[in-house]
């Protein structure tokens, strides 16, 4: 009987959405798989109601691992924790975020059992009994798809919002093992954190995205897609040659060596359409492109677009929006 | 100081990627060293110029064509190579490529590591942590900004999450894995470049390394690549042209009266 085990992550002793979608996974994997179950690992602080609600969404079995060492992340001791559930729940296999965390310590608990681990799947398939994730290789260019040897369990990171969390069944129980663990050797820990610019979603779970590009010609310039964002509700991205020109931080770079996003809606507004670029957000479900420039790369990806000037475009896309949105 | 880079050598970011045979075709790419281990060379030669004192040895593995990573390395001012020769090695599986560089950075010795956070290619983002692991030392990944105080053997790291930063506080020796934004990468000066023809870089094979072959081979691998794809085609779209107030106001209708997105 195959167990598929998720790797809770948590914020403030809660679990984000990301471990709701893996236990979605989880879930259709074990059914799949025959009698299969679904196993969750908690490191650390969680609210006493999270239990239950963990099986609502569809645990079969809890490991709780509790101790001082996991009071903060650090990724030596969450290893550990993770090493100690483990060995009570030897399951087939292990999920874990793709997450800032979930990347951070995946790495460490596959080098720790010396088992294989694929890194930011998007799709689970059961080939005879075994497993096969395909997963985005060269920023989304194309596609890899991965099988593991014998060493269990699989380890695989799981892209948010790739799958969808199940709808809580209240009917569903799970027993909840504690696993204690002792003091752990930690040599790097999490001692703060600061939050950035305004309050826009971070660029990787964005659903709408408005995206800057040399067009822009400078910092100042940003202020009209803010403006734009700010209606649609919208996280502001860049080119790579916005951030290099130093017209705005990293952190919103999309592309290759930058963000790969996945939103409903992505605007590239003055970006040409370099391939490292489109990259990192072919994948978008509508993509808008404004150009000057109607022979532009981006229009061949486009889902539609306007030749145009983007700075008359934009602010009465800006105007017609709010209108739009109003009504 | 005694600093070690190890970096990895990919198709530059512009090639488009084709298949050929079942794998990715290389046979026309251009080949760079990683961008996010330009970050890593970049930290490591300010950290030795910061403190006055102290060696950058530039680690690559694989064929004899990241010898030219490695000679970009050294233009920028990285004091020393190796060549890791990779024959034999499961270049795809982190676990193997980590257990050939722990060999490498045991046997050269150090007391800072930085990799890039991830290599462009594959995107496992997994090597550098795993090599921490490997040499017993405690890792921050997705650095973006870094401060360290060498005899006190602490050091205070700035790495990128979900909607911000987060300070992780960590002790040397430790592997750290570079994001972009860490620092500015410089370029290579003409005497650089000069003075890397008369380097001679050293190969290490893995008898060299002390590493069973059999460890790391394809037989060894924890995971294996079944099969490649490219992304599907996307349909051809609706492009506006004309006057800006009339395409404004039709693709505003069109994406919240038609297609219903927004």
């Amino acid at each position: 009987m195959p167990m598929f085990a998720v790797l809770a992550e948590l914020k403030d002793g809660a679990a984000r959405k990301i471990t709701l979608e893996m236990l979605a996974e989880a879930r259709r994997l074990a059914a799949l798989s025959g009698s299969g179950s679904v196993g969750l690992i908690a490191l650390g602080p969680m609210a006493p109601e999270e239990a239950e609600r963990l099986a609502h969404q569809g645990a079969d079995r809890i490991y709780h691992v509790e101790g001082e060492a996991l009071a903060g992340y650090a990724a030596e001791a969450h290893a550990e924790g993770a090493k100690a559930a483990l060995e009570r729940a030897k399951p087939d296999t292990l999920f874990m975020g793709a997450t800032s965390q979930g990347k951070d310590l995946a790495p460490r608990v596959a080098a720790r059992l010396r088992v294989g681990l694929a890194s930011d799947c998007t799709e689970f398939t059961l080939q005879n009994g075994d497993l096969v994730a395909r997963r985005p290789i060269y920023a989304g260019k194309a596609f890899g798809r991965v099988a593991w040897n014998a060493a269990r369990p699989r380890i695989a990171t799981i892209r948010p919002n790739t799958f969808t969390p199940l709808e809580p069944d209240s009917s569903r129980k799970a027993q909840v093992e504690k696993v204690p663990i002792g003091p752990v050797k930690a040599r790097a820990r999490v001692a703060g954190f600061e939050r950035s610019e305004g309050e826009m979603l971070d660029l990787t779970e964005a659903n709408i995205i408005v995206s800057g590009g040399r067009a822009m010609q400078g910092p100042e310039n940003f202020e009209l897609l803010r403006k734009l964002c700010k209606v649609l509700g919208a996280t502001l991205g860049a080119s790579r040659a916005a951030v290099d020109a130093g017209w705005i931080d990293h952190s919103h770079q999309v592309g290759q060596t930058g963000k790969v996003v996945n939103p409903t809606v992505y605007f590239a507004v003055g970006i040409s359409g370099a391939i490292q670029h489109l990259a990192g957000m072919s994948s978008s479900r509508t993509i808008v492109a404004i150009n000057k420039d109607k022979d532009a790369p981006i229009f061949k990806i486009a889902s539609y677009g306007i030749v145009g000037d983007l700075y008359q475009v934009v602010p009465l896309l800006t105007e017609e929006f709010e209108r739009a949105l109003k009504e | 100081m005694n600093i070690l880079v190890f970096v990895k050598q990919v198709p530059d970011t512009e090639t488009r990627i084709q298949l050929k045979d079942g794998a990715v075709d290389t046979t026309n790419v251009k080949w760079v060293a990683n961008p996010y281990d330009e970050f890593a060379i970049e930290e490591a030669l300010r950290i030795r110029e910061r403190l006055g004192q102290g060696k950058v040895t530039v680690v690559s593995l694989g064929p004899d064509r990241v010898k030219e990573a490695i000679k970009y390395a050294l233009s920028l001012g990285a004091d020393e190579g190796v060549h890791l020769k990779g024959d034999g090695v499961a270049l795809w599986d982190p676990l193997a490529v980590a257990t050939v560089l722990a060999a490498a950075a045991r046997k050269l010795g150090f007391d800072l590591v930085f990799t890039g956070k991830q290599g462009v290619d594959n995107d496992w983002s997994q090597t550098g942590i795993i090599l921490a692991e490997f040499l017993d030392l405690p890792h921050v990944s997705v650095v973006v900004g870094l401060e360290l105080d060498p005899p006190a053997k602490r050091g205070v790291a700035k790495r990128e999450v979900e909607g911000g930063a987060e300070t992780v506080e960590f002790e040397l020796p430790a592997v750290i894995t570079a994001q972009k934004g860490l620092n500015e990468p410089r370029y290579a000066s003409l005497k650089g470049i000069m003075a890397v023809k008369k380097k001679v870089i050293p190969e290490w094979t893995l008898a060299d390394l002390g590493v069973d072959p059999a460890s790391v081979g394809e037989g060894a691998a924890a995971i294996r690549f079944v099969d490649f794809s490219l992304p599907p085609p996307r349909p051809a779209g609706r492009i506006l042209e004309g006057e800006p107030k009339e395409t404004a106001r039709e693709l505003v209708r069109i994406l919240h009266e038609e297609a219903k997105v927004i």
